[in-house]
């Protein structure tokens, strides 16, 4: 039923948010898990790749919906990566301008956007069907609802595993390190735990909506009784 | 699944773009494609560099907190050579004097794989003491909380107040190669104390100065009156 709506209301505001919470590409459709596991040892990386990461989405995706009528269904995949990996290629350069130390913190992941499934996804699934408007308004839903995952995990990861938050010293010299909040094990956790969480909520919701349907149905049978 | 779903497929077949459609579409894309990467690559390459100039300039400064100056020089076959400040390609290293000309020491970059990706260090190097006095880290991948304590732990900074460096008799090398041992069992002035949980990038860190040293600082050793009367020749 929920799918029926959304493709009948063309509302603007509903095709932003969905990226940020209901279809959320890391908590909901689990797209482009691979930064989201590796880059997030600390806010500050999840901020950075979180951005770099909605300038690839909404400039190629852009490109994408802007070119749709142009690229021929066979070619569309190869086209689209080389109109990502263009994006990836200035963001790479961008970020070496603006900070070494930031560039050297992201590694090799910056090039490594170019293979996040959530653009490529994106591109085929939404860029290539709908106007440009609509396009950029998914994407940077889409992006933030992205950066919004990767600074959840990085968040705990770093208050865990170093103390800190954005760097400021949150607990005081005395807290012990969960260092393996800062290693690869960290990330599965604490991405499996957000997981948790957000299953738990959104079956904590439909079963909420059930009971609330069955007690409309049950009043309406007194009422007809 | 419905049959009309399945036989959409089927009918796009027939209509396959000519050869030519595909070839000139891919064209143009990969044309756009380049355009847009050259003009980002031309506006960002002086600021890139300016940046790294900035990097090195800063640890150049924090170690030798005393330092005035520094001169740019290139080490090319056993010799060295003035070089352009803003040069990046060769054995880069740089003669850092203080307020009245009196050469400071040394500067060399050394590199070596860590536990995740290469470290890249800037060292400070002492002629008069023949020790290493210092690094600043250049660019470093390692573990955040475990690796990259090299830069904050003070045990292990400590090893460097003056690791000797000592030029053997020939100049053709180190008189004790530099390494790195087990946290808590450094006994000569040549060897570091490892951080005991980020012994690999310690190891590292042991490695590329032991390795830089043993090539690099002999014909240091050689030049150094050439960085004394380099200065005076840069002032006039």
């Amino acid at each position: 039923m929920p799918e029926a709506t959304r493709s009948e209301t063309p509302m603007n505001l509903e095709i932003f948010t969905a990226g940020l919470w209901r279809e959320n590409p890391v908590f909901v459709m689990m797209l482009g898990l691979c930064p989201t596991l590796a880059v997030t040892n600390s806010v500050i990386n999840s901020l950075a790749m979180g951005a770099a990461s909605i300038f690839v989405l909404v400039c190629s995706n852009a490109l994408v919906s802007a070119l749709r009528h142009f690229i021929p269904r066979q070619i569309r995949i190869t086209t689209y990566i080389i109109i990502i990996a263009t994006f990836v290629t200035m963001v790479d350069y961008i970020i070496q301008s603006i900070s070494l130390d930031l560039y050297n913190a992201l590694g090799a992941f910056i090039q490594l956007i170019v293979v996040n499934c959530l653009i490529l996804g994106r591109a085929d699934a939404y860029a290539a069907k709908n106007p440009i408007t609509r396009t950029v308004l998914s994407a940077l839903g889409m992006g933030l609802g992205f950066t919004f995952a990767l600074v959840c995990l990085g968040g705990v990861r770093e208050l865990l595993g170093a103390g800190s938050l954005l760097g400021f010293q949150i607990f005081s010299s005395n807290y012990q390190p969960w260092v393996v909040m800062l290693l690869p094990p960290g990330g599965f956790i604490v991405l499996g735990c957000w997981l948790l969480l957000f299953n738990w909520l959104k079956q904590r919701k439909t079963s909420r909506l059930i009971a609330a349907e069955e007690a409309i149905d049950h009043s309406r049978q007194i009422e007809t009784t | 699944m419905t049959g009309s779903e399945l036989k959409k497929p089927l009918q796009q077949a027939p209509d396959m773009p000519s050869a030519w459609r595909l070839v000139s579409t891919l064209t143009v894309v990969a044309l756009l494609s380049g355009i847009l990467v050259v003009l980002v690559y031309q506006y960002t390459k002086p600021i890139i560099a300016e940046n790294k100039r900035i990097a090195i300039e800063r640890a150049i400064f924090l170690i030798f907190p005393d330092a005035n100056n520094a001169l740019t020089f290139r080490i090319e076959d056993r010799r060295v050579v003035p070089v352009d400040a803003n040069t990046t390609s060769g054995e880069i290293i740089h003669a850092v004097y203080d307020r009245s000309g009196q050469l400071l020491g040394i500067t060399l970059e050394a590199a070596a794989l860590g536990y995740q990706d290469e470290v890249r260090i800037l060292y400070g190097f002492d002629p008069d003491k023949q020790c290493i006095i210092g690094f600043q880290v250049l660019k470093t991948a390692e573990t955040p909380g475990l690796g990259s304590k090299i830069s904050t732990d003070a045990d292990f900074q400590a090893n460097f107040h003056c690791l000797e460096a000592q030029v053997d008799v020939q100049h053709g090398g180190l008189r004790h190669a530099i390494r790195t041992v087990k946290h808590g069992s450094k006994q000569h002035p040549w060897e570091i104390d490892a951080i005991s949980g980020a012994t690999i990038t310690s190891k590292a860190v042991g490695r590329m100065l032991n390795d830089s040293g043993q090539q690099l600082l002999p014909v240091v050793v050689d030049n150094l009156q050439l960085f004394r009367d380099a200065y005076q020749a840069e002032t006039g």
